[in-house]
């Protein structure tokens, strides 16, 4: 290939695409938190719900997991703004990636509470723990620990997914490499960089969270055994 | 300026055609490519499982929306003339290769030891072992993940709307343009995207619910 690769314009381009990596990973945090709080609530209204919540939960998580993120991303930017409700993008984009990460964390926390056997809801019952206590204290750690691996899967996911919001004008780091390469014209160095960087951020997160996994879920049970009490405490 | 009307309706059904034809395209070629990395990463030689290792780690470290500026880019600098479908095609490819890749060698691990060995000792080669034995076994396992991985080939097809591809997304930003009734117009093309994913998700479901009973 007789193409000379040039890396020159880093130099003056660098401060741009941190800056870029900033709002990517400010987008990724956000709406993977928010998202996992409307999965808590939506994959408890599946898993436990009367009718009508199961309905609509269906229909969110369906709805959204069944069309694109970037129509969805068009619809609530363009869409919205059209009914006369204007937003700017990066608040929309972090409204479609949160509905987006919704839907797909609501499958699996549901997964996670149908794994909570029945016995744990009678214990926290003859512990005398009120529904909400029951809930916080026994139930969403349990299911939190047995769908943090799926979960993390997903957040790395949501990552690689800001991209997409970057077609709404929003500032994130492929927002900001188009713009670089629109004005230096090595578009194919320029998203070698791009590239580069996401496999980072990505390698970064997935390790981040499953340090937090390691601390967060480690087993509490007691390291003592029943036989080395007896035999004497060792 | 004018409104969303039937004609309107009927343009974006005849683009879905390329969103199918490009969904189609890359899930033959990147099934092919699936195979292969499947292989790299069950294979014995160290070499082969790092190179396997790298491609994974490179096609689920990436956002498909940078796979297809590469490729889009980076054909276009090797000289190679394609239309803006073939490097999405290309694309869309490496990515189905990568997630297919991982689901079948997923599927192919789960089988217990005892099936190869009882097919060594039929005095079998390992190619008779994978082609009697272990594939139709890990077929069953491998097919519902894979529809599922379908509908989010799918939906990613509409990233090839970014380099200029006139498929359903692609065909909706211009109607858009012409009518500015943002709301309706996106709101039919979800529609039209649903049509062709919610009986894909319902179908693996249902293969999977069959897997367990």
């Amino acid at each position: 290939m007789a193409y000379n690769f040039q890396f020159g314009w880093l130099t003056v381009y660098w401060e741009r695409l941190l800056d870029g990596a900033f709002n990517t990973m400010l987008l990724t945090l956000i709406s993977c938190i928010a998202g996992s709080l409307i999965g808590i609530v939506v994959g408890l209204c599946r898993q436990r719900g009367g009718l009508l919540l199961r309905t609509f939960g269906a229909i969110y998580v369906e709805a959204i997991r069944n069309t694109p993120l970037l129509v969805q991303a068009f619809l609530i930017y363009l869409g919205l703004a059209s009914l006369g409700w204007r937003m700017d993008p990066i608040p929309a984009a972090m409204l479609a990636l949160t509905i987006n990460c919704g839907a797909y964390s609501a499958e699996i926390f549901r997964a996670g509470f149908a794994s909570i056997k029945l016995a744990q809801h009678e214990a926290a019952e003859g512990l005398a723990l009120s529904r909400t206590q029951s809930f916080f204290y026994v139930i969403l750690p349990q299911a939190l620990r047995n769908v943090w691996v799926p979960l993390t899967g997903q957040f790395v996911l949501i990552l690689l997914a800001t991209s997409i919001v970057s077609q709404i004008s929003a500032e994130e780091i492929s927002a900001a490499a188009s713009q670089i390469q629109s004005e230096t014209f090595r578009s194919f160095e320029v998203y070698m960089v791009l590239a580069v960087a996401y496999l980072i951020l990505s390698i970064l997160l997935k390790l981040l969270l499953q340090g937090i996994g390691n601390i967060a879920f480690r087993d509490r049970a007691p390291r003592i055994s029943l036989t080395s009490i007896s035999q004497g405490g060792k | 300026m004018r409104t969303f009307t039937t004609n309107d309706l009927l343009f974006l059904i005849d683009a879905a055609q390329y969103t199918l034809l490009l969904s189609i395209a890359s899930l033959l070629l990147g099934g092919l490519l699936a195979i292969g990395v499947c292989l790299l990463r069950l294979s014995k030689d160290p070499v082969s499982r790092i190179i396997g290792t790298a491609i994974v780690t490179l096609g689920q470290g990436i956002p498909p929306l940078v796979l297809l500026f590469l490729s889009y880019f980076g054909l276009a600098l090797s000289g190679i003339n394609v239309s803006a479908f073939g490097a999405s095609c290309l694309a869309l490819s490496f990515f189905t290769a990568v997630y297919l890749g991982e689901i079948w060698r997923s599927s192919i691990n789960a089988l217990h030891k005892e099936q190869w060995e009882a097919a060594e000792s039929l005095a079998m080669s390992w190619g008779q072992q994978m082609i009697y034995v272990i594939v139709p076994q890990a077929i069953k396992m491998a097919l519902p993940p894979s529809i599922g991985f379908i509908v989010q080939l799918v939906k990613n097809t509409s990233l090839a709307s970014i380099v200029g591809v006139l498929e359903l997304t692609k065909a909706g930003q211009m109607v858009n343009n012409a009518t500015f009734q943002s709301f309706e117009v996106f709101l039919v093309v979800s529609l039209l995207y649903f049509a062709i994913c919610f009986p894909l998700s319902v179908l693996s479901r249902r293969l999977e619910a069959r897997l367990f009973t």
